[in-house]
C-alpha cells in the first residue's frame, strides 16, 4: 500500500452569483501523506472551507467544481457516482464540522446517531455496533460512556459535542479526515485535549489529517506541512519550519507579524496587522491578488499571474516575483 | 483613589433545567457568589472554561439578565434603579459574532444610528454627524454609510459593532470573544482600535475571550472563573508570570504559541468536565486538580488575598498551608 492518502490537482471551485462568476478556489494542488498533518490556514473567505467540501464532493448545488485529478490512496475516484462517493465520505474520508450542532442531528440521541452510521456503512448487529460506539466514546477520552450513548447532543458541552463528532468520525477507521476549525469555538484546555486526541488517534490508525484553522499557534504545535491560501489560491507551501522559521510570501510574513505572543508584546503596544482587504473575486483578475496590499509591490506584480515558484533546494514554494534578497531587507 | 465604575458583590444567578417530561426542574447555579470591582480606564478580562459562566455574568452587569441574588452598581449607582435607556449608556456590549449580529437589511449608517434613536433622539443630522464621527473614529470608510452588512469583510462588520456600542458614548464597554471569529491579521486591526479607543474615550472594558495571547495583550487585570466563581484575579503581568491556582497554571500551560519546535501540551486536567448541575463537593476544581488534598473534597476554600491578587483554593489558605506542612 502507498503513502500518498490524498491527492488532488488543479481544482478550481466556481459560483455562479447575481453580479457575475466568483472565482473562489482556484487552481489549488495538495496532497496528504499517512500520518501527516497538513494544515490550511489564510484569511477568512479565502476559500479554506469550500476547498474541503470540494474534496469531499459536498459542495454547495450552486458551486462548479473543475478538477484534474482526485486520488484516494494512489487510485482515482474522479469518476466515482454520487452512492460510491456517500461510501467514501462515510468509510475512506471522515470530516470534523466547526460547529458540532450542525452534523449532529438534535433529535437523536448520540448511541442512535452512532449506531445507524456504523451500519450504513459495515454489515454489523445492533448490539454490536452499539458496543463498538462505546468503545469509541471511551478512546476520545469520554467518561460515563453508556450514560453518554442515551443523552442528545444538546445536553452536552462545547468540548464533549466536539469529541462525539470526532468518535463519530473514527467509526469507520477512515484513511483521511479533514477537520474545519475543529477547536475555534473551544477554551484552550479543551483545544489542547483535542489537538492530542486528534494526533494520538492520527497515530494509531496512521491516518492522513487536514487540518483548516486560523489559529497559527495549533499549525505551528500539528503540522507536518502548511498551506497558506489567500484569495483563492495557495500562496505558500511547504513544511512547517519552513513556514514559521523562513516565510517568503510577503502575506504570510505578514501574518507572522499579527500573531500575538505571550510574554514577547507589550500590553498597549500595536499589534502587526495588515492594511487593506481582499479583492473581489467575481469576473476576471490579473496578476498577484496580493497586490494591494503589498509593501513590496512594483509593476511586474499586477502585470500577469504569478506562478508557484520553488525555493532553491527545499520543498517550499511561493507565488510571488520579487527577488527574494530585496524581500529580506524589509522584513 | 481610582473611580469605581463596576461593582458586583455576591452575584449569583441559577436556571432551572428540565429533566425532561415528568421529572421536574434541577438547578444550575451558572454564576455563583461573584465579587468584582472595576475602577476608570482598567481593562478586565474574563477567562475561563466553556460554560463556566462567562457569558451569564456579562449579561447580568448589562442589565439584560436579572440576577437571582447579590447587587451590581454602575458608577455608584445600584443597577435597579437605573432606567434602561440611562443604563445603555453607561454599558454596552459588544457580541462576539459580526456576522450574525447585524440586521441584514438595514444600511450601516442606520445599523449605527439606531441606539441613538433609540435614546429618543430624532434630528437626522445630529443622528448622520454623529455617526459619520463614530465611523471615523473606528476606522470605517464614510462611502460605507449606505452599504449593506453583506457587502463588508468581517472585520469591516467588527468595526460597524464597535461603532454602534460607541455612538452614544458609553462609559464601560463589554465585549464578548471581540476577535474569536477574526482572521489573526483582522484580530490585530481590532485589538489596537479597541486599545486606541480606551485612551481617546477613557473607556472602561471587560473582555471575555479564549484566547490568553489576546488577553494579556489588552487587559490590565486577569479574573479567572471556574465553574460560576472567580478563582484567582491578578494584575495581568503578575497572573501571567505567576498564575496561582492550578487551573490558572493548567490554562496558561493550554497556550499554544507559535512554535514549531513545541508539541502540544498535556495539562493532565482529564476529559471529566464538572456537571453543573451536581457540582462536585468542597472545591469544585479537586477531581481534576493535580495538587488535590484530602479536605479539598470537604470543604470549599475561601478567598486569599495579598498585594491586589485574590485566589481561591486551600493551597494559600491558613488551613490548606497548615495541612498541607
Ligand atoms: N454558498 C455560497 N454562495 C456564495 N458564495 C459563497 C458560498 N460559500 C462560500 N462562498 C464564498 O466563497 C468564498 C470562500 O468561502 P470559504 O467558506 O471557503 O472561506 P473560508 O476560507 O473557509 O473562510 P472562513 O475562515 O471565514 O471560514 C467567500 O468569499 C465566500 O463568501
Ligand atoms: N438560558 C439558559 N438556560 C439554562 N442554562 C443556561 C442558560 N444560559 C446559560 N446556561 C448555562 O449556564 C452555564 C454558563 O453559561 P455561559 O454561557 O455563561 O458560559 P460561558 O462561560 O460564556 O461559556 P463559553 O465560553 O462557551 O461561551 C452553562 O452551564 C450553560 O449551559
Ligand atoms: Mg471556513
Ligand atoms: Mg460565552
Amino acid at each position: 500500500m502507498g503513502n500518498r492518502v490524498l491527492s488532488v490537482r488543479n481544482l478550481s471551485v466556481d459560483i455562479p452569483l447575481a453580479d457575475g462568476v466568483l472565482h473562489a478556489v482556484d487552481d489549488v494542488n495538495l496532497h496528504v501523506d499517512r500520518g501527516e498533518t497538513l494544515c490550511i490556514v489564510g484569511e477568512s473567505g479565502c476559500g479554506k472551507s469550500l476547498t474541503s467540501l470540494a474534496l469531499m464532493d459536498l459542495l454547495p448545488k450552486k458551486a462548479i467544481r473543475t478538477i484534474g485529478r482526485l486520488d484516494l490512496n494512489e487510485a482515482s475516484i474522479l469518476d466515482y457516482s454520487e452512492r460510491q462517493m456517500s461510501d467514501v465520505r462515510g468509510n475512506r474520508m471522515g470530516m470534523i464540522f466547526q460547529e458540532p450542532m450542525t452534523s449532529l442531528n438534535p433529535a437523536f440521541t448520540i448511541g442512535n446517531q452512532m449506531v445507524e452510521t456504523l451500519r450504513r456503512h459495515r454489515d454489523i448487529s445492533k448490539s454490536d455496533a452499539r458496543d463498538l460506539a462505546k468503545q469509541m466514546l471511551e478512546k476520545v477520552g469520554i467518561t460515563a460512556a453508556e450514560q453518554r450513548l442515551t443523552q442528545y447532543p444538546h445536553q452536552l458541552s462545547g468540548g464533549l459535542r466536539q469529541r462525539v463528532m470526532i468518535a463519530m468520525t473514527l467509526l469507520c477507521e477512515p484513511e483521511l479526515i479533514i477537520a474545519d476549525e475543529p477547536t475555534t469555538a473551544l477554551d484552550v484546555t479543551i483545544q489542547a485535549q483535542i489537538l492530542l486526541l486528534l494526533r494520538e488517534l492520527q497515530h494509531e490508525y496512521d491516518m492522513g489529517l487536514i487540518l483548516i484553522t486560523h489559529d497559527l499557534g495549533v499549525v505551528a504545535r500539528i503540522a507536518t506541512r502548511v498551506a497558506v491560501m489567500y484569495a483563492g489560491q495557495i500562496v505558500e507551501q511547504g513544511t512547517v519550519e519552513q513556514i514559521f522559521e523562513n516565510p517568503m510570501h510577503p502575506y504570510t510574513r505578514g501574518l507572522m507579524r499579527c500573531i500575538p505572543v505571550p510574554g514577547k508584546t507589550r500590553p498597549g503596544e500595536p499589534l502587526g496587522s495588515i492594511p487593506g482587504m481582499v479583492p473581489s473575486l467575481i469576473g476576471s483578475f490579473t496578476g498577484c491578488r496580493f497586490a494591494d496590499r503589498c509593501d513590496l509591490v512594483k509593476e511586474a506584480c499586477r502585470k500577469s499571474d504569478v506562478a508557484l515558484r520553488d525555493v532553491a533546494g527545499k520543498t517550499q514554494a511561493y507565488r510571488c516575483v520579487i527577488d527574494p534578497q530585496a524581500m529580506t531587507k524589509v522584513a | 483613589m481610582a473611580e469605581v465604575m463596576i461593582n458586583a458583590s455576591a452575584v449569583t444567578r441559577d436556571f432551572s433545567i428540565s429533566r425532561g417530561m415528568f421529572r421536574g426542574k434541577q438547578r444550575l447555579q451558572a454564576v455563583n457568589g461573584v465579587d468584582l470591582t472595576v475602577t476608570r480606564g482598567e481593562v478586565l478580562a474574563l477567562v475561563g472554561e466553556s460554560g463556566c459562566g462567562k457569558t451569564t455574568l456579562a449579561k447580568i452587569l448589562l442589565g439584560l439578565l436579572p440576577q437571582t441574588s447579590g447587587s451590581i452598581s454602575l458608577c455608584g449607582t445600584p443597577i435597579g434603579s437605573v432606567p434602561r435607556l440611562d443604563l445603555s449608556r453607561m454599558i454596552q456590549p459588544i457580541f462576539q459574532d459580526p456576522y450574525s449580529s447585524l440586521n441584514p437589511r438595514k444600511s450601516i449608517g442606520s445599523i449605527i444610528g439606531l441606539p441613538m434613536r433609540v435614546q429618543g433622539i430624532e434630528d437626522q443630522q445630529t443622528i448622520l454627524r454623529r455617526v459619520e464621527e463614530t465611523m471615523e473614529l473606528v476606522g470605517l470608510p464614510p462611502r460605507l454609510l449606505n452599504a449593506y452588512p453583506n457587502q463588508l469583510s468581517g472585520g469591516q462588520r467588527q468595526r460597524v459593532a464597535i461603532a454602534r456600542a460607541l455612538v452614544n458614548r458609553p462609559q464601560i464597554v463589554v465585549c464578548d470573544e471581540p476577535t474569536s471569529a477574526l482572521d489573526v491579521s483582522v484580530q490585530s486591526q481590532i485589538l489596537n482600535l479597541l486599545n486606541d479607543l480606551r485612551t481617546e474615550l477613557n473607556l472602561t472594558y471587560i473582555i471575555i475571550s479564549h484566547n490568553l495571547a489576546v488577553v494579556e495583550h489588552i487587559a490590565s487585570r486577569v479574573a479567572v472563573m471556574y465553574l460560576g466563581r472567580i478563582v484567582e484575579q491578578a494584575e495581568t503581568t503578575a497572573m501571567f508570570r505567576n498564575p496561582q491556582h492550578p487551573y490558572t497554571r493548567a490554562l496558561l500551560d493550554s497556550v499554544l504559541t507559535p512554535d514549531p519546535r513545541l508539541g502540544v501540551p498535556n495539562t493532565q486536567l482529564g476529559a471529566s468536565y464538572p456537571n453543573p448541575i451536581d457540582p462536585p463537593s468542597g472545591c469544585a476544581f479537586h477531581p481534576r486538580c493535580a495538587n488535590a488534598m484530602p479536605h479539598c473534597a470537604q470543604t470549599a476554600p475561601g478567598g486569599t488575598a495579598h498585594n491586589d491578587a485574590y485566589v481561591e483554593c486551600h493551597l494559600y489558605s491558613d488551613a490548606g498551608v497548615a495541612k498541607a506542612g
